[in-house]
């Protein structure tokens, strides 16, 4: 049984790394100056990091219990399909509000009706 | 194309009735389906259309270049984030696309805010121009591009291959 040893291992170190990933990443959202460089923050690692520990979680339980959860593959697909919608909406909000827009140092026009 | 899809299953269903066997086999109807697969590439060229696979092998090539990008952006976000210094210049760039489908430009939206270094603010309404935040406008702005243009080409192949 090596073999399901070396993939529990692999799954355990999976969601360590992604754990830490999530701490990075909420110590950025501390740490940036504003919204946008924020919202970097919070989409991209973040995304990254619960995408980790879900397919850890999912690769443990089919290693140990032959179990094939579609539930944690649905999480996947709609952590793909949501996060970047929600950072997305975030910025939009914020821009289209004003909050912190002095903080851009170097913007192309952006036309008054989108504001 | 989806009439090549329905031929298959059908395929994969009659083989799973030829085997005659008491109940229904998974494994029997997955290899009908691989055999089906087979004749229909073998007559895609009377059909008329492009093999239906073809669109399915770019979706991969597309989720394959999405969980590239995720990971390198992780990691580039990261790094700025744990030194982070005063010289790093946010700012806003703009890119006008020449997707016009509606599906094809939220696709392209959803891809460009897990790409290194950008998050887009707003689309205009007539939904071709982009208004895109940079973290380090000097550094990203070229990568950036050069990541949509890939984007670009990679929805154009999934959606008219």
């Amino acid at each position: 049984m090596i073999a399901s040893e070396i993939i529990k291992l692999i799954a355990a170190l999976m969601v360590l790394l992604g754990s830490i990933m999530a701490i990075i990443s909420a110590y950025g959202l501390l740490r940036l100056p504003d919204v946008y460089t924020r919202s970097h923050a919070g989409t991209k690692s973040t995304t990254l990091a619960v995408l980790l520990t879900l397919s850890g979680v999912f690769i443990y339980f089919w290693a140990t219990e032959h179990y094939f959860s579609i539930r944690l593959v649905l999480g996947i697909v709609f952590l793909y399909l949501t996060a970047p919608v929600a950072g997305h909406l975030i910025c939009r909000a914020a821009y289209v509000t004003g909050i912190d827009t002095e903080k851009i140092v170097k913007k192309e026009k952006v036309p008054e009706n989108l504001k | 194309m989806p009439i090549q899809f329905l031929l298959n299953l059908l395929i994969a269903l009659l083989w799973v009735f030829l085997n005659d066997e008491s109940t229904f086999e998974i494994p029997t109807f997955i290899s009908g389906f691989l055999i089906g697969i087979g004749i229909i590439f073998m007559l895609h060229r009377f059909f008329g259309t492009p093999f239906y696979l073809k669109r399915v092998l770019s979706m991969i090539k597309l989720l394959a270049i999405f969980n590239y990008e995720l990971i390198t952006s992780s990691l580039l976000i990261m790094k700025q984030i744990l030194t982070h210094s005063k010289e790093v210049e946010p700012g806003i760039f703009t890119y006008k696309t020449e997707l016009d489908n509606d599906w094809h430009i939220t696709a392209l939206a959803l891809l460009l805010m897990l790409t290194p270094g950008s998050v887009v603010l707003r689309v205009s309404p007539e939904g071709d121009t982009f208004y895109i935040h940079a973290m380090d406008i000097k550094e990203s702005k070229p990568s950036v591009l050069k990541s949509i243009r890939l984007y670009e080409k990679v929805i154009l192949e999934v959606a008219r291959p």
